[in-house]
């Protein structure tokens, strides 16, 4: 059974059609990369999975389970379903911290001195233990980033999306957060992700899908897809973006 | 030449020194002219003696100062008791007309009838009907009493304008935060009270200030149903002596609490949009 | 003929100084030998009782007798009419000698019509909502109740130095509100002058009662009711006398005891 399973998925915003009929299978510990031009309906995939857009049409399943029923709490689908956006998202007026906590504390009714441990262990493997105390106004870029990878990991979730984590960043930052990915994908971590990194997909990914205008165009292991895309717009698509 | 002067400032830093100080003069100059202007042709006028004796007479604001400044202690009581009736009911409002659930829409059509209602009457009418019209129906003393009425209308109605100020505040934290919260498995209750709200008051603070600044002014506005506060008793001593001192004095009593408050909110508010950018 | 009838019959009954009086009214009145005085339409309790004037009952109507005595006249050459307050003070010719229905002397008026010497000062008088109609005319028993008055008027000085109440009054900026604060039983009582506090009791604030009134202060700043004339009649002169000998003579103060506090039951507060 696939950890995650999308059927048909179809999303509109009004008249727009930004998903249209979309099917994607990620195995537990599978990488995906989700690649396509500006506007081919990534990110909003990525938020369908999470519940924060419901679907038009299609299903979604996690572990088999149906979680794009309507009518469904998507509390605690979410709770199992982290993501991390483009735009870190931080709680301003939280320490980085707290940000962290935030979730488990309410959602698992968990302490701070119960998690405080745990937490603290999270904030050094992501090399952050010194900057637990600041505010995100208070962090580079690439700090705030990985504290909002930390925040999402924060809730044990089992599976991770990633939209454009890295599209932020300067590029010496760029690394610091994608090495991040490749820790959590040795530690065997279920994930999707939205990029623009050619590279990194090429190099982290076990598959990766070229999505335009709401659909799988193509998909495949990185190697056929960098190497030997069949469809022409896949082809347009990476002359573009590995120029 | 370029380079470091002997006095280790840059260039640009000589340049702008030099600037402040030329601002500096051309300002104290111009002011100067201005107060003298006022200080020597004013008395000219040839209504001044009687100007000053009427509204400018030190005797009599002597005598009267002590009481006015008694009376204003019922000013800052009603104030401390209404000011965070206001933020809570306020806030409470803001949150009515805001909830989403079905069950709670005959919660949200009263907020929007509550903001609508209070904001659309005059403080003074919501002052007088409440503060006569509630205990006409016959309340034993002392819950008749028009200082719990009075302060209910100002409650009443400075909550309308802080719950709209609420709501924009509310309005003003991007969605993206929203979002953030709820991927978290947050519950749409807690998203609002842990991460929306926290960040919208912080946002509102500084016009807030300025519903307060108005609140003690319009605390005046109680006068009208009973409590000597102090701009009754200067219009008690303006009666009995024949001369409007006592409300020049009264204003500047006022001035002394707001003229700070304000300032401070304008330092919140600039200290904010500088933040902003 | 019913002039000389007058002045024969003012002979018998009075001093020579009435007669005096008789003559400074001769060939003055509207009516030669009559003396036409105005009043309310109606009038009212207690300055005319049952709206009968020419009973003598009520202390403007024993007023207008007594001045006309004064002056020579009959009892039965006082001719009633009736007037509005507001068209009696609008400037012109008058179908009236006199008209007295409670007209303050107020400078404004005086431009337009003349006034004579006033006939009675306002005194301060105490009105009490209905829970407080049991309160004794004393000041001991005044002390104890919670007051209101308007804040620009004279009743502020009178309750601070005289009353001394026990709790700080509140006050209102007129008498509407006033009557709306003992309406809502905020407070128990209010200092008006006494037309005022029979007017607002018998009309307005239902339950209430005025039960004392302070003799009359002309530090209060008092309404004084003055009788109103066309502006400049020579009438004037004999009225102003007549009401000076009658306020001389303690018959001015009798009447006002007899009409304003015996039969109003408003005794003095002690
Ligand atoms: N809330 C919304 N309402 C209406 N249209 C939306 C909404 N969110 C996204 N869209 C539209 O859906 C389309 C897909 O947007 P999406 O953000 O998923 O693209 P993307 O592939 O993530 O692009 P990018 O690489 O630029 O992030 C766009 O045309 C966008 O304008
Ligand atoms: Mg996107």
């Amino acid at each position: 059974m696939p950890k995650l399973d999308l059927r048909g998925v179809v999303k509109q915003f009004g008249d727009h059609m930004v998903c249209n009929g979309i099917d994607l299978v990620v195995e537990e510990g599978q990488m995906v990369c989700l690649i396509g031009a500006s506007g081919a309906g990534k990110s909003t995939l990525l938020r369908c999975i999470n519940l924060l857009e419901p679907i038009e049409d299609g299903a979604i399943y996690l572990d088999g389970q149906d979680i794009s029923v309507p009518g469904l709490n998507p509390q605690s689908v979410r709770a199992r379903i982290g993501i991390v956006f483009q735009s870190f998202n931080l709680f301003p007026h939280m320490t980085a911290l707290e940000n962290v906590m935030l979730a488990p504390r309410r959602v698992r009714g968990q302490s701070r001195a119960q998690l405080l441990p745990e937490v603290k262990a999270l904030f050094e493997r992501f090399g952050l233990a010194d900057r637990m105390n600041k505010y995100p106004d208070q962090l580079s870029g690439g700090q705030q980033q990985r504290v909002a990878i930390v925040r999402a990991l924060a809730m044990k979730p089992e599976v991770m999306l990633f939209d454009e984590i890295t599209s932020a960043l300067d590029p010496q930052l760029v690394g610091e957060v994608l090495d991040v990915l490749l820790m959590l994908k040795g530690q065997g971590m279920t994930m999707v992700m939205a990029t623009h990194e050619m590279g990194f997909a090429r190099q982290a990914a076990d598959k990766v899908c070229f999505l335009k205008d709401g659909r799988i165009v193509e998909e495949g292991p990185p190697q056929s897809i960098f190497e030997t895309p069949t469809q022409d717009a896949t082809q347009r698509f990476l002359a573009r973006a590995l120029k | 030449m370029p380079g470091p002067s002997t006095a280790g400032m840059t260039r640009r830093e000589r340049y702008e020194a030099q600037q402040k100080r030329r601002s500096a003069l051309i300002a104290a100059t111009s002011t100067v002219t201005v107060v003298a202007a006022l200080y020597f042709l004013v008395p000219l006028a040839p209504g001044w003696a009687k100007v000053q004796q009427s509204f400018f007479n030190g005797e009599v604001l002597i005598k009267t100062f002590p009481k006015l400044l008694d009376a204003f202690r019922i000013n800052v009581m009603i104030f401390a008791w209404s000011a965070p009736a206001i933020a809570v009911l306020g806030l409470l409002i803001a949150l009515a007309r805001d909830a989403k659930s079905p069950a709670l829409f005959p919660l949200r059509i009263f907020g929007a009838a509550f903001t609508d209602v209070f904001r659309g009457v005059p403080v003074i009418l919501t002052v007088y009907l409440i503060g006569f019209g509630i205990p006409g129906l016959g309340l034993p003393r002392p819950w008749n009493s028009p200082y719990i009425w009075g302060s209910l209308a100002l409650i009443l109605t400075y909550s309308a304008y802080v719950a709209e100020i609420f709501r924009s505040g509310i309005d003003s934290v991007h969605h993206s935060q929203r979002a953030a919260a709820l991927s978290l498995g947050l519950s749409e209750r807690q998203v609002m009270r842990d991460v929306v709200l926290p960040q919208a008051i912080r946002n509102v603070v500084p016009s807030q200030m300025n519903m307060l600044i108005a609140l003690q002014k319009d605390v005046s506005l109680l006068s009208f149903i009973g409590p000597v506060e102090i701009f009754r008793q200067a219009g008690v001593f303006k009666s009995l002596l024949a001369n409007f001192t006592p409300y020049v004095g009264a204003a500047i009593i006022f001035l002394v609490v707001t003229i700070p408050a304000t300032r401070y909110a304008d330092h919140l508010m600039a200290r904010q949009m500088r933040e902003r950018r | 003929m019913s002039r000389m009838l007058s002045i024969a019959v003012a002979s018998i009954a009075l001093s020579s100084a009435a007669h005096a009086q008789g003559d400074c009214a001769a060939g003055k009145t509207l009516t030669d030998g009559k003396f036409t005085v105005a009043t309310g339409n109606p009038a009212y309790y207690p300055w005319v009782l049952d709206d009968a004037p020419e009973k003598g009952e009520g202390f403007e109507a024993a007023v207008a007798f007594a001045v006309a005595e004064e002056m020579g006249f009959d009892a039965s050459d006082v001719v009633w009419v009736r007037s509005s307050f507001d068209e009696a003070i609008q400037p012109g010719a008058k179908s009236f000698d006199v008209n007295i229905q409670q007209y303050s002397i107020t400078p404004e008026r005086d431009q337009v019509v003349d006034f004579s010497a006033p006939y009675y000062t306002a005194p301060m008088a105490v009105l009490v909502g209905a829970n407080a109609t049991g309160t004794e005319a004393t000041l001991e028993a005044l002390k104890g109740l919670q007051w209101g008055a308007v804040g620009s008027t004279t009743a502020v000085p009178k309750l601070a130095g005289v009353i001394q109440p026990d709790s700080d009054p509140l006050l209102y900026g007129d008498n509407a509100d006033v009557n709306a604060a003992i309406i809502a039983n905020q407070i128990d009582a209010a200092l008006f002058d006494l037309p005022t506090a029979l007017y607002l009791s018998a009309v307005v604030v239902e339950g209430s009662k005025v039960i004392g009134q302070f003799p009359a202060d002309p530090d209060d700043n008092p309404d004084q009711f003055g009788m109103l004339l066309e502006e400049g009649n020579p009438l004037k002169t004999c009225i102003d006398a007549a009401l000076a000998s009658l306020s001389e003579s303690g018959k001015l103060a009798a009447i006002e005891a007899k009409w304003l506090q015996d039969t109003t039951g408003v005794p003095l507060i002690r």
